[in-house]
């Protein structure tokens, strides 16, 4: 069974190796003549004003949550869906009630993220 | 030589071979990509380098290659450096599942035309593709720069939103066959019993969170280069540079083969069995067959960056959550029901 993974495991290390050479390659090959203004922060050719490590809207945090519960919530989906077509007639209708009371918290969790303005962006 | 030597030697064949194809694939993306533009727009686009410009990726990687590596001093430099190797390493590796075309016998052995031949093959994609997410933000947190964060932050949400929709599409494929294995999903499309035809409004979702997924227009904000100059790659050079173009053109690719690998059939080639030809015949067929859909994707993704522009960021916030999202959840209900009724 674990063998079937073992192409994969080739497969990262030939990855992992080709971006480290790419990644190192131009810093041998390339010229190397730093200056004060060539390592600043390019800021449209302006002196930079601030930094950028401030605080930035808290919406894309509000995604983030709502993302990890929802994502989560679709995981829980995956092991009915694989099964659901080899199940016998009875069975495909009870898992289906199941899933669809599921689905229909899930769609209500929704619901109630649109109306408390999670969702808005303006 | 002991049979799992000879397992492994094939694997790194194949590994090889396929790689060689991508990367080749991708350089010749970008290619396309600039001439196709061009020729939307009425220019001529890269025509001087070799026959009708065919050299021109070659000589792109060279001049990268030789630029100077420049990293900003007030960066992070570890994570800086990090940023792109994780794209790069996402996008190069996704394709492993992916079937290209059936088994084929060569010197007595059967040998599949997939590098991993894993059960879980839909799983490892999407595990993959949000991995894909921590390249570009991390990279636009490490460069401290105002443009840079911005992208990055607005590329994060961006991607996770509609990974929700991708993954509640994929549901629908999963539903109808039963299988996480990528192999028997084209297995069970023989013919012209293609997933397009049963899951039509989860392909429509599926397209679309793919095309937010690769940071492509219409949904190209990271990069908004109106407003956030480069977006999360502005203080990136020479060769790290490289490996996000290279990425962006890579997942496009991969975007494709999974596309057509869940919903235009993969490598199933519409009547092919009932012409007689010979066995390797048919196999050289069905890879050209994959080969052709997927660079008919790429060149779909390449048509719309060239014609549709781009949304506002709410506009694809609302889109994402308030219409992909219901849509892909409607679909899998509809599916699961659809399936229950037609069950004897």
């Amino acid at each position: 069974m674990l063998e079937s993974y073992i192409p994969i495991m080739l497969v990262l290390s030939f990855a992992l190796i080709f971006a480290v050479v790419m990644i190192n390659l131009s810093s041998l090959l390339g010229p190397s003549k730093p200056d004060k203004e060539k390592l600043s922060t390019y800021e449209s050719g302006m002196e930079p004003i601030g930094t950028a490590r401030e605080r930035f809207s808290v919406k894309y945090y509000m995604v983030a949550v709502s993302f990890i519960l929802f994502d989560l919530e679709v995981v829980f989906l995956y092991p009915w869906a694989i099964s659901f077509i080899n199940f016998p007639k009875a069975e495909m209708v009870y898992s289906l009630i199941v899933a669809l009371i599921f689905i229909f918290i899930l769609f209500v969790g929704l619901i109630y993220e649109y109306k408390k303005g999670v969702l808005k962006w303006d | 030589m002991p049979e799992w030597l000879i397992d492994i030697l094939i694997t790194l064949t194949k590994i090889v071979i396929v790689e060689g194809v991508i990367l080749t694939a991708v350089a010749y993306s970008v290619y396309a990509e600039r001439r196709v533009s061009a020729f939307t727009q009425n220019r001529i686009g890269p025509n001087r380098v070799g026959p009708a410009g065919l050299l021109q990726p070659l000589v792109d990687v060279v001049k990268l290659l030789m630029k100077e590596d420049i990293v900003p001093a007030k960066a992070n430099r570890l994570v800086h450096a990090l940023a792109p190797g994780i794209s790069i390493l996402v996008a190069l590796s996704t394709f492993a599942v992916i079937p290209f075309g059936d088994k084929i016998l060569l010197a007595g052995r059967e040998i599949k035309l997939q590098i991993a031949d894993v059960n879980i093959g839909i799983l490892y994609i999407l595990a993959l593709v949000s991995l894909g997410v921590y390249g570009v933000t991390l990279s636009g947190w490490s460069s401290n720069s105002k443009y840079s964060l911005l992208g990055g932050l607005r590329s994060s949400a961006q991607m996770i939103s509609y990974e929700l929709s991708m993954g509640l599409a994929v549901l629908g494929v999963i539903l109808i066959n039963g299988s996480f294995e990528l192999d028997t999903i084209v297995q069970n499309q023989f013919g012209w019993k293609w997933n397009i035809i049963l899951q039509p409004i989860g392909f429509l979702t599926f397209l679309v969170s793919a095309f937010a997924e690769t940071n492509r227009t219409p949904f190209d904000l990271p990069e908004a280069e109106q407003e956030l100059v480069g977006g999360y790659h502005t203080e990136y050079s020479s060769m790290k540079f490289a490996m996000f173009f290279l990425a962006e053109y890579a997942n496009v690719i991969v975007a494709s083969s999974v596309i057509t690998t869940l919903y235009l059939g993969g490598w199933q080639f519409p009547y092919l069995q009932t012409f007689g030809l010979p066995d390797m015949l048919v196999s050289i067929l069905q890879v050209l067959a994959f080969c052709g859909k997927v660079f008919l994707m790429v060149l779909f993704f390449i048509w719309v960056r060239w014609t549709i522009p781009r949304f506002r960021y709410d506009q694809l916030m609302n889109l994402g959550w308030k219409a992909m999202l219901p849509l892909a959840l409607a679909n899998l209900v509809l599916t699961a029901i659809i399936l229950t009724l037609f069950k004897t």
